[in-house]
């Protein structure tokens, strides 16, 4: 069994933005266009509304049962958990932010890894949750996004991360910026593996994320309407003296500035992955990466 | 909750005084206007240097400046942030924030080197990546990430030093080497101390306060063991005397380009991953905990 408890997130502490859907009552308020949403139909349809299109946010785990065959996945290294080596001067002590956000969260950390089979395909997964610091990266995430890599390489199997993140934590100074280059070295290695790293923007996407992992993937998917930059727009407006457009950083966006591979709706994200992973996952080209080049050269 | 933290050995405590001066006085003389730029120090380090320009895709960025020269008489390939002296050199540099044309301009030289066999040097000084509209619609991000990535992978000799301000991201997209240096004064951090005082206490003012917290200085870093060595400023600071802070970086630079010379490109990558692998303080959850 899982040391964590893993009760569905409780909201009381959340400020209205970051609230997702309502456990209690039997409908809910779309945050887009304002219509009624019946519950039991907003889960059908994986917290999309119906009537506009718009993604709801997703905690960790409900994002993995919507990749993983059956929804069936197996969690690690969830013993993985922040400190405060810092010893962070704050108007609240970082411990007690890190106890905070896992009650709110009912997570350990802000990333949950995972794994598990996709379309048959064995698959490491992570996915962040912005209910956890805003999802922000300190070394925990570092090391457990290392982790899963890893074992990607390990086992000759795929990765799959789900970005949802302000960036890197700030508590934890220059060691989570340096988590940027740590996670960018394993996936060095995972493409010199020619293994798989599928990249998922979900809203919102910005900071040392973006500029690290998450535009890294072989192939990078991001869910409509969702914000994704490397400054926020706060920071950016106050550089440049002006409002920005409403639709500016968002994947409509990217995509026009060819920045990211495909738009695709969380209806259609597990189909989609399935036949990526078909096309990536290649055993015939599973083998050593230091074969690559000496083999063409002596050919 | 944490109960034992398995990568944190013999970590010394951190000290508020730091050799007399506070992080914040640090922070002050990294962005001094006298102090030496890459330029300043790169006509003082190298001969011959050549400039070269543009990322073949877009620009030419003048907030990162590259090139090729001798260091003691072996060709090496140069890349750094660049800040402007005077109003119009602010200007023309943009602050030493680069865009994304910036960091391709670099990688494309860095890979270069590596095409020759030849090491780099990387000069980190900027306040920040350029948060504007162009730099997002032409990836930022991307720019910054890719570099990360293939950083990692050169296979000649990478010394970094910061000779400045470590600006976020917008440092590190040039700051994955096999010897990260830090000048005595320079800062590396996350986010400036305004910034992070703006967010924490809504209160840029408390720009000193934040910049304790982040331990940011070059004894904090490497404390933290996220560089390999700082190097020795003149007496009250690296403005104080270019040449001589040229001389002292000198000698540290030769020695540990030598030292990576002198070493295979198998070892070197592969030290380079242990490095970057071992990056980051975190804990154990207690095994009891997760039993239940
Ligand atoms: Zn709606």
């Amino acid at each position: 069994m899982p040391w964590f408890r893993k009760k569905r997130p409780q909201f009381e502490n959340v400020p209205a933005e970051e609230r997702r859907v309502k456990t209690e009552g039997i409908f809910v308020k779309c945050l887009e266009c304002d219509a009624a949403l019946f519950k039991p139909d907003l889960e059908e349809s994986l917290q999309v509304c119906q009537n506009c299109g718009y993604h709801f946010r997703l905690d960790a785990h409900t994002r993995l049962s919507f990749l993983y065959d059956d929804g069936a996945y197996e969690e690690l290294d969830e013993e993985v958990i922040s400190v405060d080596p810092l010893e962070f001067v704050d108007s609240k002590p970082y411990p007690d932010r890190l106890k905070q956000a896992q009650d709110v969260s009912g997570l350990p950390e802000a990333v949950v890894n995972a794994r598990g089979r996709v379309g048959g395909h064995l698959v490491y997964a992570a996915a962040m949750d912005m209910l956890f610091i805003g999802g922000s990266m300190g070394s925990a995430v570092g090391e457990k996004v290392t982790r899963l890599i890893e074992r990607a390489i390990n086992d000759r199997a795929a990765v799959i991360i789900f970005a949802a993140s302000g960036g890197a934590r700030m508590q934890e100074g220059a060691l989570s910026l340096m988590q940027m280059a740590k996670i960018s070295a394993a996936l060095a290695q995972l493409d010199e593996a020619r293994l798989p790293f599928i990249s998922v923007l979900t809203d919102p996407t910005t900071g040392g994320v973006t500029a690290s992992f998450a535009m890294l993937g072989d192939v990078i998917i991001a869910e409509p309407k969702a914000l994704i930059g490397f400054a926020g727009p706060r920071v950016i407006e106050q550089t440049i003296r002006q409002k920005l457009p409403k639709d500016f950083q968002r994947s409509e966006f990217l995509l026009e500035h060819g920045m990211i591979d495909a738009i695709v709706d969380r209806r259609e994200m597990r189909d989609y992955i399935i036949k990526l992973l078909n096309f990536m996952m290649n055993p015939d080209l599973n083998r050593a990466p230091e074969t690559e080049m000496s083999m063409k050269a002596s050919k | 909750m944490a109960e034992k933290e398995n990568n944190e050995q013999n970590v010394e405590p951190f000290d508020q005084e730091k050799g007399n001066r506070t992080a914040f006085e640090r922070v002050q003389l990294a962005r001094h206007p006298e102090r030496p730029y890459t330029l300043d120090l790169v006509e003082r380090l190298f001969e011959d240097f050549q400039e070269v320009h543009g990322d073949r895709r877009f620009a030419e960025d003048p907030a990162i400046v590259c090139g090729f020269a001798r260091f003691h008489g072996l060709p090496v390939a140069i890349v750094g942030h660049q800040k402007g002296r005077d109003t119009k050199q602010r200007k023309i540099r943009n602050f030493g924030m680069p865009k994304p044309e910036g960091y391709r301009k670099a990688l494309r030289v860095m890979k270069l080197a590596e095409k020759f066999g030849r090491p780099v040097f990387s000069f980190i000084d900027t306040p920040g990546a350029y948060p504007g509209i162009d730099a997002e619609e032409r990836g930022q991000a991307e720019a910054i990430a890719f570099n990360l990535r293939e950083m990692v992978k050169l296979r000649v000799p990478v010394i970094v030093t910061v000779i400045g301000e470590g600006g976020s991201g917008g440092a590190l997209a040039i700051g994955v080497g096999d010897q990260v240096l830090m000048l005595e004064n320079a800062i590396y951090s996350v986010i400036s101390p305004e910034g992070c005082a703006a967010i924490l206490w809504k209160d840029a003012q408390q720009a000193d306060r934040a910049a304790d917290s982040l331990r940011l200085t070059a004894e904090d870093l490497l404390r933290l063991n996220l560089i390999d060595a700082t190097v020795e400023e003149p007496d009250g600071g690296a403005h104080k005397g270019h040449d001589e802070t040229a001389q002292l970086l000198d000698v540290v630079l030769s020695q540990r380009l030598a030292e990576a010379v002198s070493q295979t490109a198998g070892f070197r990558m592969r030290r380079r991953y242990e490095r970057l692998r071992e990056y980051g303080r975190w804990g154990v959850a207690p095994s009891s905990a997760r039993d239940e």
